[in-house]
């Protein structure tokens, strides 16, 4: 169970948030079709540090860009989806 | 008193005035309260507990601790009960398992019977082929397999969940884990110390009056710390991400088990040592047993373990172990020091041990042989940190490496030492954790040393390696020799460490073997990861109690004094019927009925760009409608697959309803929101749930209008308001409420929705107001038929999580022309392709012959084809009636299919031209 510092919550854990994965930028809806399947199907499954979005779905409701390291799971930043990075 | 029950020792922990009895196999036998099952049956003179998984040999105690794979029991119900740990209480019906045809069965004939079971890898090799026979070797294995009997009438018992938030968590209440909470506790943390055994003290518990001393000391001081919550006969199971931890607690009296999860600032382990078997010819016959074990039985029980006894001793507590065998008697025949080179080479008897020989070439006779041959550090809860404990060779054992800040560790997983040494190193360790919970800067505690112990693994013999699974140090060698010259495939061939004891009593030996056949340097390079749990969980506990929360609506009261039947959708109960759903659909159809739906997901939208939200999330277009109206809409995913459909209202310039299915509210909530945080934040959408703040009933039927308009001075003439229109009113003197006229049931219907609190009250004025008009309530079950009749799908059911939408009927919704919309680039390229299944109407050809749903659609060449989604008997048709899902190829209108039903036969059925069975041109529901 993580524990997710919610900038609006405070420090609540992982089962209030639904997981949304790696912020990817939508494409464009004229795009062809490879470029959505690999946005829709593909994931990078990378390692390192990722930014995610999760969603304190059983909290403030917002939705927030998380940065979290793949290999520990240490969450480094948490901030509200519209704030600037 | 029986001849193997010790005089008072200093230290027992059985209470002499409390006698207990209890059966042992079905006889009686006695023992006094604080015995656990094993002791009080050495007490009662039994050496033979058990016999093994493979070969059926006789097994008695080995370890005498939760861990002991020798003493694996049945209790009544309950099997795989571990009796040297549970205490006796009395009338419990204890039986031993794994004992087909019986205890005390010959062992030459078992082991002839198991003849093909004795290789490493026999699983593989026995069972492979022929294919054919498989049910014939699934009887036998099962009839070896050890593990009791599962009773599955079981009584039904309560199992807790508890969540904790601890500053300190302190795994082991032995000298280092009690002086850790100490002094966490008085740098001001939190503290729960957790401990598997029954009491605090670790190997203080089982040792000499100084160590008794000691232990004293350090209780007290624990137990009057109010901020240490001491939970005993519990055990720390598993540490994961951010110093997420689970405790089980095994015995709290009104509950079976309880799971704690706790969110720890500082976890400190202090899980001590587990002695280790020593691994020679004859290791496992009963009288065989760990130095520590023997120290258990006389100091904890007093129990005498024998009557003469070798002692192969390696280390101090082996020598503690003569002392304690002198003072209860136990001739002491020979003493071996593996310090001195020492050692046991073979121990021989039938049934127990008879024989003992040296490796000086004498022969001892004897009936206990006991062995202190080193120490396995459990490094689960390290494992689970991160850390790759690292072999010591001066200390015999692997010690910890590396650990996160927020996990230390202490005691004799750390390094060795005095008691005083073992909690000054405690008591470090307790105020630093406590110091890092505050957020200080960690700094390094002081190192124990590792201490010194010869590495004794295996004698010039072969023995067993891994009780549980019969895994002897023969078969580790060969599986090397075999190729499976990596542990852990060799683990996996030979079973080794895969037993109930999961490595505790085996791992190291198992490495150091496998090594010695193929890279001495092993233990060194390889680790032994450990995962959790670290001891098993009934499923029960990880289960916890039920608890499933459901909705009720504001007219519940009324549904259940009107003996409705309920069925949960989603969250909800609702009435399925009333009594016959039949009859509803007919009073529905000939006269009026009405139905609370008040689950429908209703979403209350306002603002200046509500338009270009649902224009983006619904594929229909949206930029036109006009105050007063509604349109039904369908909403799809990304992926193009239908995701939810509803109508939405306009009830002012800027101000919206939308309506969802009742188990897509939360989702298409949820939707919603994400589009405006992350896709168009600037757009003024204001949004709010308000499903349960409606009661909703709908009034359906050709009198319905008749009904309503008894109840409101809203004009409900047609020419005023039409089909998909949206009035806003008092209805049965309840102001606010709005009406809009959809048709589910494919009947003229209102709906109405009034704040929930007036719910009730609508509903009574309804049904008083239309008495002389038949108006009959109806339920899910009715309104399911009725939709079926006219063609409507439910989403989830007659669609499915790869039903995009062009396959089902809505491409007239669909509107590619709009510059983009959630999911238009998946449905753009499937309308390009064309290929997806759709979604049909049916009729069987025999109209009485109603298909499961579910049942599959079945090519000619027998491939499947499609299948039933939903199926009824039409009340107003008299025939059957469903909807599928088929192949495009055949989904042509007259298309014959074949239906393979439940029992295995067939129907065919036939395509319809469109999806309704009942008034395709809707001329009803537009009355
Ligand atoms: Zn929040």
């Amino acid at each position: 169970m993580l524990l997710i510092q919610c900038p609006h919550c405070g420090d609540r854990n992982s089962d209030e948030f639904t997981f949304n994965g790696e912020i990817v930028p939508r494409p464009d809806a004229d795009a062809d079709p490879a470029t959505w399947r690999r946005y829709l199907y593909m994931k990078s499954n990378g390692d390192g540090w990722q930014t995610e979005r999760w969603f304190h779905v059983s909290g403030c409701r917002r939705f927030l860009r998380v940065e979290r390291n793949l290999d520990t799971n240490e969450i480094r930043d948490v901030r509200d989806y519209g704030d600037p990075s | 008193m029986s001849q193997h029950r010790l005089g008072a020792r200093p230290g027992e922990v059985i209470d002499r005035d409390q006698p207990v009895e209890f059966k042992w196999n079905g006889k009686t036998v006695r023992g006094f309260e604080g015995d656990t099952i094993a002791s009080a049956l050495a007490a009662n003179g039994v050496r033979v507990f058990s016999r093994s998984f493979k070969y059926h040999r006789p097994r008695g105690i080995l370890t005498a601790t939760y861990h002991d794979p020798n003493v694996i029991v049945q209790v009544g119900e309950d099997p795989n009960v571990r009796g040297a740990h549970q205490r006796i209480e009395a009338g419990m019906d204890v039986r031993s398992q794994n004992t087909w045809p019986s205890l005390g069965f010959d062992v030459k004939t078992v082991n002839r019977l198991v003849g093909r079971f004795l290789s490493p890898g026999f699983y593989y090799k026995t069972f492979i082929r022929p294919q054919s026979l498989w049910p014939t070797y699934a009887k036998v294995l099962s009839r070896f397999a050890a593990g009791g009997d599962v009773d599955p009438n079981h009584a039904p018992a309560n199992f807790d969940h508890r969540y904790a938030h601890v500053d300190v968590l302190v795994a082991g209440g032995g000298p280092a884990g009690m002086a850790a909470a100490i002094a966490a506790a008085d740098g001001g943390a939190s503290v729960m110390l957790v401990e598997e055994e029954h009491d605090l003290g670790g190997h203080l518990r089982y040792g000499n009056s100084q160590d008794l001393e000691d232990l004293r000391e350090l209780k007290t001081s624990v137990m009057t710390r109010p901020n240490i919550e001491v939970l005993t006969d519990s055990v720390v199971s598993g540490r994961f991400d951010h110093n997420w931890v689970s405790v089980v607690q095994r015995t709290i009296g009104h509950v079976e088990e309880r799971l704690i999860q706790a969110r720890v600032g500082a976890l400190v382990v202090a899980a001590g040592t587990l002695e280790r078997p020593y691994v020679f010819e004859g290791n496992d016959l009963p009288g065989v047993m760990l130095s520590t074990a023997v120290r258990r039985l006389i100091n904890l029980h007093a129990v005498k373990p024998g009557d003469r006894a070798v002692v192969m001793t390696s280390n101090e507590l082996g020598d503690a172990a003569i002392t304690d065998l002198e003072s209860a008697g136990v001739d002491v025949t020979k003493v071996l020091d593996a310090r001195q080179g020492e050692t046991v080479v073979k121990v021989s008897g039938g049934r127990r041990v008879k024989t003992v020989a040296d490796s000086s070439g004498n022969t001892h006779r004897a009936d206990l042989l006991v062995m202190a041959a080193g120490w396995t550090t459990p490094t689960s809860l390290l494992n689970m940190a991160g850390d790759r404990p690292k072999y010591s060779p001066e200390a015999a054992r692997y010690l910890p490496l590396q650990l996160p800040d927020n996990v230390m560790v202490t005691g004799g997983m750390a390094g060795s030492g005095s008691t005083n040494e073992l909690v000054d190193h405690g008591s470090a360790t307790g105020a630093e954790a406590a110091r890092r919970t505050k957020g200080e800067e960690p700094q390094p505690v002081p190192k124990l040393r590792p201490g010194i112990q010869p590495e004794l693994y295996r004698s010039s013999t072969h023995g067993f390696v891994d009780y549980s699974e019969d895994v002897t140090s023969k078969d580790l060698i060969s599986a090397a020799r075999e190729g499976y010259d990596s542990m852990e495939l060799a683990k996996r061939y030979t079973t080794v460490g895969m037993g109930p004891v999961q490595g505790k009593v085996e791992a190291v030996n198992a490495v150091a073997i496998h090594g010695e056949a193929v890279d001495n340097s092993l233990l060194e390079t390889a680790t032994t990861t450990w995962r959790p749990p670290y001891a098993p969980i009934r499923l029960g506990t990880l289960a916890g109690r039920k608890y499933e929360p459901v909705r009720y609506s504001a007219i519940q009261d009324w549904h259940e004094a009107y003996g409705y039947t309920p069925i949960l959708a989603g969250q909800w109960v609702r009435p399925d019927h009333y009594g016959d759903p039949a009859a509803e659909v007919n009073a529905v159809r000939n006269g009026v009925g009405i139905i609370d739906v008040s689950p429908l997901g209703k979403i209350d939208l306002r603002g200046t760009d509500v338009p270009r939200l649902l224009e983006f999330v619904y594929v229909n277009k949206w930029s036109r409608l006009d105050v007063g109206k509604v349109r039904y809409g369908v909403m799809c995913a990304e992926d193009g697959v239908i995701m939810d459909d509803g109508v939405t209202g306009r009830l002012a310039d800027d101000h919206y309803m939308m309506t969802t299915t009742s188990s897509g509210a939360g989702s298409v909530w949820n939707w919603l929101d994400d589009w405006l945080q992350t896709g168009f934040p600037s757009w003024d959408v204001r949004m709010t749930a308000v499903t349960d703040g409606w009661t909703s009933i709908n009034v359906a039927g050709p009198r319905s209008r008749e009904l309503v308009s008894r109840l409101t001075d809203i004009d409900l003439h047609p020419g005023s308001f039409g089909y998909m229109e949206v009035r806003t009113g008092t209805v049965a003197g309840i102001p606010g409420c709005f009406v809009w006229r959809i048709g589910f049931t494919g009947e003229l219907s209102y709906e109405i929705h009034s704040p929930a609190n007036h719910g009730l009250e609508l509903w009574e004025a309804l049904l008083r107001a239309g008495h002389d008009l038949g108006v009959t309530p109806f339920g899910l079950e009715a309104q399911r038929i009725m939709r079926l009749e006219k063609g409507h799908f439910i989403v989830g059911q007659d669609t499915d999580g790869l039903s995009q939408a062009h396959g089902f009927g809505v491409d007239w919704a669909i509107k590619m022309d709009k510059p983009d919309f959630a999911g238009k680039p998946e449905l753009r390229f499937q309308a390009e392709h064309g290929e997806y299944p759709r979604l049909v109407a049916i009729q069987t050809l025999d109209p009485e012959v109603v298909p499961d749903e579910a049942c599959q659609i079945i090519s000619e060449t027998g491939g499947i084809i499609g299948r039933v989604t939903s199926s009824r008997m039409s009340p107003t048709l008299g025939r059957s009636i469903a909807l599928a899902q088929v192949e495009h190829t055949s989904a042509a209108p007259g298309t014959r299919i074949n239906i393979r039903l439940t029992d295995g036969k067939t129907v065919t059925a036939s395509v319809l031209q469109q999806h309704a069975h009942f008034d395709p041109d809707g001329s009803r529901l537009r009355a």
